[in-house]
């Protein structure tokens, strides 16, 4: 589970893809597929498009890979490499929902609370929480999910969105104060 | 202090579904995945990758099948829980036709000969079979009968083309790539072909059938030669004999070029 991987962990999988990427690829995937699917479910706040992301991600990835040096793979944050990809597959993904007017994002939101096994699971709290990072302008919701949901350092997040260190805290602290407003603490429940 | 909003945004982690790690893991192209069904000969093993079905085999166990798979194919195979739709909706029909339809499968790694063998085999109806010298003939190759059977041997992707309704002319069903070569008899009586009766008249040199209202020849399996009552049935050992007969042949099974 990403969720639980340690940066060790991690470096062995580098170190195993920059060998054999087809046999170490599955073990790379589960290794971080739940950091990724969870950030692109918080970003884009619909299961479907979610898993669509994450196997658009792990296609491109591997293509990627396969064009490396070995040194390369052998270095490479596999974590923050993998949102290198993901996250510009999420912003894409909203774009063009953007440009169909019939599948607004508060739409599919709404639709997708409660839908699958696991949002039935989702707290009240997480459900008012998602809706309201929706609410965030995209560099924000990225940022914060990046940087509060999955734990990746600023320094992780600058990578993955490609954007420098200090556009990014100050994009978290934005999106972390215009959250405070829509979801105060005292009526969350 | 905690932060109640840093606290409740780390309990949004949630975790992928694993039918959607696994679609992602064989979708990338990294390893094949596969799914198990059920058939006449026991637990049939199917591959699958992106461009289609790749690999239809027996196997003692899932470990037995993935050694045979990497050994075969020099890739990895997954065992998945869910396949892609195209695949779901027309594998098991497949199977249980002997027929590929819609299903998508992957010849890639075949010659445009050993492909071309296979697609003419997939013509062959259930219940039915046809020779070696047959299949060579019909895709444009009749000196090739020996390397027919080679690329029927090979073929990646049994049950679903059907090999098996491949055979030698002289009565014998011929070698079978899955599993026991007993094989290629439950599957041909599982069509409803009497094997038995069939091998009894091609052993006694027999290899074409015809009816002396019609004057057409077939092969004895074709179904237009089942109809034929046995009063008007005719036997014929060669097509010269059929034809010096002043008989034509079937245009449905083509037991030979029409003249």
């Amino acid at each position: 589970m990403a969720t639980t991987m340690t940066p060790t962990d991690l470096s062995a999988i580098a170190q195993d893809l920059s060998t054999d990427i087809d046999g170490a690829f599955a073990a790379y995937v589960r290794a971080t597929a739940d950091g990724i699917f969870t950030g692109a479910l918080r970003m884009l706040g619909d299961r479907s498009d979610a898993e669509d992301v994450m196997q658009e991600t792990y296609a491109r990835a591997y293509n990627a890979l396969a064009g490396y040096p070995p040194k390369r793979i052998e270095q490479l944050k596999v974590s923050g490499w993998t949102w290198t990809i993901a996250a510009n597959l999420c912003r894409n993904r909203l774009r063009s929902r953007a440009r169909k007017p019939t599948s607004p994002l508060g739409d599919a939101d709404v639709a997708e609370t409660g839908a699958g096994p696991d949002e039935e699971a989702l707290s009240h709290m997480s459900a008012v929480l998602q809706a309201a990072l929706l609410t965030l302008p995209f560099p924000q919701r990225a940022a914060v999910v990046l940087r509060h949901v999955l734990d990746m350092t600023y320094d992780e997040v600058a990578w993955a969105l490609g954007r420098p260190v200090g556009t990014i805290k100050a994009d978290v602290h934005r999106g972390l104060a215009r959250l405070r407003e829509i979801y105060p603490e005292e009526d969350a429940k | 202090m905690t932060d109640r909003l840093i606290s409740d945004l780390q309990s949004l982690k949630t975790t992928a579904p694993q039918s959607a790690v696994d679609a992602a893991i064989v979708a990338s192209g990294a390893v094949d995945g596969y799914v198990t069904r059920s058939s006449p000969l026991g637990t049939l093993y199917v591959a699958f990758n992106d461009r289609g079905v790749s690999a239809v085999d027996l196997a003692e166990s899932p470990a037995d099948f993935e050694e045979r798979f990497a050994h075969l194919y020099g890739r990895a195979a997954l065992p998945v829980g869910k396949l892609p739709i195209v695949i779901s909706a027309n594998l098991d029909r497949a199977i249980e036709t002997g027929k590929p339809g819609r299903l998508p499968l992957d010849l890639s790694g075949l010659t445009e000969f050993q492909a071309a063998v296979l697609r003419k085999a997939a013509e062959i109806p259930g219940g039915q079979v046809r020779s070696y010298g047959w299949v060579a003939r019909e895709i444009g190759r009749p000196g090739a009968v020996r390397a027919v059977g080679s690329a029927l041997a090979r073929n990646p992707v049994p049950v679903v083309i059907p090999c098996h309704r491949v055979v030698r002319s002289d009565g014998h069903l011929g070698k079978y790539s899955l599993g026991d070569p007993g094989n290629k008899r439950v599957l041909l009586e599982s069509e409803g072909l009497d094997v038995g009766e069939y091998e009894a008249l091609a052993g006694r040199g027999v290899r074409f059938v015809g009816s002396d209202t019609t004057g057409i020849f077939c092969h004895p399996t074709c179904h237009q030669a089942r109809r034929i009552t046995q009063a008007h049935t005719i036997q014929f050992k060669s097509e010269r004999a059929a034809r010096k007969a002043g008989f034509r042949p079937c245009r449905v099974c083509r037991p030979a070029v029409a003249a």
